[in-house]
C-alpha cells in the first residue's frame, strides 16, 4: 500500500525529515508517536503534497502511484486523506457544499457517475450522525466557529464520506474529552477494512486503547528511531522519550 | 501556494468578442450641436431638447471630480463618439422577426436569447446595444398587468407626463459631473412604471452591450413604483475587448412611492482591460433612489468588470419607516480599480438602512469601499448597520474602506463592522487535500465570502453571479 524509502524533506531550507523509512500494508494501522517538533505533521504534509515542503531525496509510493510526482489534489483523489491537526475555517462555504464538491471531485477522477444532491444529503446526514454532530453542522460554514473537538469530528466526517484508502490522522485526539475521543475512535474503527490503512499520529496511549495499532513507531528528529507492537506505546507512556539518545526533553517541550 | 492562487484568478474575458454590425456613428466630439443631433435622431419633443441643453451648459461649468481612490489619465471628452446605433435599427423594427439576426446572435452568444420562448421563464428583457434599445420582450404580458417597461426614448414620446414628472428629480442635473454629462447626451435605457398596488408579474431586466469602438455609453434608467407596488429589476453589462478605454456614464433613478418596494440588482461585467491595465471600460455611474413612507429600496450589485468603477448606489430615506439596503460584491483583479459604496440619507423617522459590502482584491488591483451614512435631525430613531469585509488574494493588491458618518440626531443609531481577511495557504491546502483543484478552491472560498450578498439576488441570477465569479477566477495553474 504505502512505501516510504529514505524520505528526506525540508521546509524553508531547514531539513526536517532525514531519511525516513516506513512500509504499510493494506488493512494495517500504524501509530506514530514522538516528541513535539520531531516532524510528524511534516510527514503528513510531505505525503499529501503541501506546497513549501521540498523533498530532497527518497521516494513514497501509494499502490502503484508515485506520490511525489503528483499534485496535492491528485494524491487526494488517489485515496490519500489527511485529518488535520489544526483544521482551518472556510467562512460562508457550507460543510455540505464543500463535501459534495470534494466527493464529486473524487468520483469524477474515478470516472463514476456523480451522486445526486438528494443521495449525497442522505450520505452526509448518516456521516454526521456517526460522528455525533447535530445535523445543522452540515449547513454551517466549514469549521466556522466550531470548537476544537467539533473540528476534529468534522475531519472524521469528511473521511467517512471520502472513503480513502490511506488515512493519516494528525493528532485527531488532541484536546478531546473522553466522549469525543470515543467518537473519533469509533469513526476510525468503523472504517477499518482489509484494504484500508491508517497512520495515527498521537501523543497518547488512551487513543490506542480504542484504536488498536498493528505497529507503533517512534519518530524523532526526522527519522523513525524505534518500532514495535502496541506494547511500545505503553512503554512510552510510562517512560517518556527521555531514553532517546541525545534528546533534550526541555527543549522539545518548549 | 500564493502563485497558485494568483494563477487561479487570471483568465480570459469571455464576452470580449466584437459583432460585425454596420452602424451609424457620430464623429468624435461634444458640443451643443451634438446634443441637438442626439435629440433630433430620437425625434424628441422640444422640452426634452431644452432639458438636455440646460444640462450641457451645467456640465461645461463643472470640474471632473478627483476625490476617489482611483488613478487614470485624464479623459478627453472630445475624442469620444456620443452616438452609435446599428443601421438596421434606423427604421425601428416592429417585431423580433425584423431585427437584424446578427444583433440577436450577439445576445445569444452572451447567453441572453431574446426569443421569448427560449428565455428564462418569468424574466422580461430590454436589450440595449450601444445607443439604442434593440428589443423589449414580454411587453404584452406586462401591459396586461398595467406595467410599463420600454426604452426610455420611447417613454419620452408615449408617457411624457410620467417622464417629465420624475426625470432628474432623484439625481438632479447638477448632481455631479458624470450625471450632468449623462443628462445632456443620454441615448437609451429603460423606463419602468408599476401602477398602484401592483406586484410586477415577472422579473424585469436590461442588458447593456457596448459594441462600437470609441463610443461612450450613456444610458438612463428610470423606475417608478407607485403606491404599494413591487418590482424586481436586474441589469447586466458587457463590452468587447479593446485596447482603448471606453467611457460608460449611466444614471439610474428609482422612485418608490408610499409602501412600494424596488429591488434593483446589477451584474456588471464590462471589459476590465488586460492584466497590464490596457483597455477596459471606465464606469462612472450615478444610481440613486428615493423612498417615500414605508417604502423600500434594495440595491444589490455584483461588480466584476470595468477598468475603473466609480459607483455609489444610494437611498434617500425620505418617508417615515422607509428602508434602504445595499448589498455589494466588488471583485478587482489585474490592474482594475474600484471605488464603490453607497450613501444612505436618513430623513424620515424610524428609517432603517443596511449596508453589506464585500470587496475582493487580487493581482495588483485596488478596491475601495466608500460609504456615507447621514442621519438628519428629522430622522428620529433611525438605524443603520454597516458591514464591510475585504478579502485579499495575493499580496500586491489593496483594499481600503472610507466610511463616513454624519449624525445630527441623538436617537439615531449607527453601527459599523469591518474585517479584512486573506485567502490563506491553509484554506487552499485543505481544499486541495480534499481533491479540489486550485481554481475550484479559490472560487469556492470567494463564493463563500460573498454568500450574504448572493442570497439577495433573484434566484436565476444568483446562479449566474456565482458562475461569473467562477469564470472571473478561472485560469491555468502553472
Ligand atoms: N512552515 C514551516 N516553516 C518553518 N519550520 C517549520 C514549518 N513547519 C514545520 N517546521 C518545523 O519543522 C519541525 C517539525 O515540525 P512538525 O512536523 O510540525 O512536528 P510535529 O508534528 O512532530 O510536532 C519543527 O521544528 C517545526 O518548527
Ligand atoms: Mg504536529
Amino acid at each position: 500500500m504505502l512505501e516510504i524509502k529514505n524520505l528526506q524533506a525540508s521546509v524553508e531550507d531547514k531539513e526536517i525529515l532525514k531519511g525516513l523509512n516506513l512500509e504499510i500494508k493494506p488493512g494495517e494501522v500504524h501509530a506514530i508517536m514522538g516528541p513535539n517538533g520531531a516532524g510528524k505533521s511534516t510527514l503528513g504534509y510531505v505525503l499529501s503534497g503541501r506546497e513549501g515542503y521540498e523533498v530532497t531525496d527518497g521516494s513514497a509510493t501509494l499502490g502503484n502511484d508515485d506520490l511525489l510526482d503528483m499534485e496535492a489534489e491528485e494524491r487526494a483523489r488517489a485515496g490519500l486523506f489527511l485529518a488535520f491537526q489544526y483544521p482551518v475555517e472556510i467562512p460562508g462555504v457550507s460543510n455540505l457544499e464543500f463535501m459534495k464538491a470534494a466527493v464529486d471531485a473524487h468520483m469524477e477522477a474515478r470516472g463514476e457517475e456523480l451522486m445526486s444532491s438528494a443521495e449525497f444529503l442522505k450520505a452526509a446526514k448518516l456521516a454526521c450522525k456517526q460522528v455525533n454532530l447535530p445535523l445543522e453542522f452540515l449547513k454551517r460554514g466549514v469549521n466556522e466557529g466550531f470548537s476544537g473537538g467539533e473540528k476534529k469530528r468534522n475531519e472524521i466526517m469528511q473521511m467517512l464520506l471520502l472513503k480513502p484508502s490511506l488515512c493519516i490522522l494528525d493528532e485527531s485526539d488532541s484536546g478531546l474529552d473522553i466522549d469525543a475521543l470515543k467518537v473519533v475512535a469509533e469513526g476510525v474503527n468503523s472504517q477499518r477494512d482489509p484494504k484500508r490503512s491508517f497512520i495515527v499520529v498521537t501523543h497518547y496511549q488512551r487513543l490506542l486503547d480504542y484504536i488498536k495499532p498493528d505497529y507503533v513507531h517512534v519518530l524523532s528528529d526526522g527519522k523513525i528511531v524505534k518500532s514495535g507492537d502496541a506494547s511500545l506505546a505503553k512503554e512510552l507512556e510510562a517512560e517518556g522519550y527521555a531514553w532517546l539518545e541525545g534528546y533534550d526533553v526541555e527543549e522539545a517541550d518548549a | 501556494m500564493s502563485d497558485q492562487i494568483e494563477d487561479a484568478i487570471n483568465r480570459e474575458y469571455e464576452a470580449g468578442f466584437v459583432s460585425n454590425i454596420e452602424s451609424e456613428t457620430f464623429a468624435p466630439g461634444l458640443d451643443e450641436d451634438v446634443v441637438r443631433r442626439i435629440s433630433a435622431i430620437k425625434g424628441e419633443p422640444e422640452w426634452m431638447l431644452q432639458w438636455r441643453l440646460k444640462a450641457f451648459r451645467v456640465w461645461q461649468k463643472m470640474e471632473e471630480p478627483d476625490w476617489a481612490h482611483l488613478n487614470y489619465p485624464k479623459i478627453d471628452y472630445q475624442s469620444i463618439s456620443y452616438y452609435s446605433a446599428p443601421k438596421s435599427m434606423a427604421d425601428k423594427p416592429k417585431s423580433l422577426d425584423e431585427v437584424d439576426p446578427e444583433l440577436l446572435a450577439t445576445y445569444e452568444k452572451l447567453g441572453i436569447p431574446l426569443h421569448e420562448q427560449e428565455m428564462l421563464a418569468g424574466v422580461a428583457v430590454d436589450a440595449v446595444f450601444d445607443s439604442v434599445s434593440v428589443v423589449t420582450t414580454f411587453r404584452e404580458k406586462l401591459e396586461e398587468a398595467g406595467v410599463i417597461f420600454c426604452p426610455i426614448s420611447e417613454a419620452v414620446h408615449k408617457y411624457p407626463d410620467l417622464v417629465k414628472q420624475y426625470l432628474g428629480k432623484v439625481v438632479p442635473q447638477h448632481d455631479n459631473y458624470f450625471a450632468a454629462l449623462n443628462c445632456a447626451v443620454f441615448t437609451d435605457g429603460s423606463f419602468v412604471y408599476i401602477p398602484k398596488g401592483t406586484r410586477c408579474p415577472m422579473e424585469l431586466s436590461t442588458y447593456f452591450r457596448i459594441n462600437e469602438q470609441n463610443t461612450g455609453q450613456f444610458e438612463r434608467t428610470l423606475i417608478v413604483a407607485d403606491e404599494g407596488s413591487h418590482v424586481s429589476y436586474l441589469e447586466g453589462c458587457t463590452a468587447p475587448q479593446r485596447d482603448e478605454n471606453q467611457l460608460h456614464a449611466a444614471v439610474v433613478e428609482l422612485v418608490a412611492l408610499d409602501d412600494a418596494e424596488i429591488k434593483y440588482s446589477t451584474v456588471q461585467n464590462w471589459y476590465p482591460g488586460d492584466e497590464n491595465g490596457k483597455g477596459g471600460i471606465y464606469n462612472f455611474v450615478t444610481k440613486r433612489g428615493i423612498c417615500h413612507t414605508n417604502a423600500k429600496i434594495s440595491w444589490t450589485q455584483v461588480e466584476t468588470g470595468s477598468a475603473i468603477t466609480w459607483k455609489y448606489p444610494s437611498c434617500i430615506l425620505k418617508g417615515d419607516n422607509s428602508v434602504g439596503e445595499f448589498y455589494s460584491v466588488a471583485l478587482t483583479r489585474g490592474a482594475q480599480q474600484a471605488d464603490t459604496g453607497t450613501k444612505m440619507i436618513h430623513l424620515g423617522k424610524n428609517t432603517k438602512s443596511t449596508i453589506i459590502s464585500k470587496g475582493i482584491s487580487a493581482g495588483r488591483s485596488n478596491n475601495s469601499y466608500r460609504g456615507l451614512v447621514q442621519m438628519h435631525s428629522t430622522a428620529g430613531k433611525a438605524r443603520n448597520f454597516t458591514q464591510c469585509d475585504s478579502l485579499l488574494i495575493g499580496d500586491k493588491c489593496g483594499a481600503h474602506t472610507f466610511p463616513y458618518v454624519e449624525s445630527s440626531n441623538a436617537s439615531a443609531i449607527v453601527e459599523h463592522e469591518a474585517t479584512t481577511s486573506k485567502v490563506s495557504d491553509d484554506q487552499m491546502f485543505l481544499c486541495q487535500q480534499r481533491g479540489l483543484d486550485p481554481e475550484k478552491a479559490v472560487s469556492m472560498i470567494v463564493n463563500g465570502f460573498c454568500k450574504e450578498v448572493f442570497k439577495e439576488l433573484p434566484m436565476e441570477f444568483a446562479v449566474e453571479a456565482g458562475k461569473l465569479l467562477e469564470i472571473s477566477l478561472e485560469g491555468s495553474v502553472g
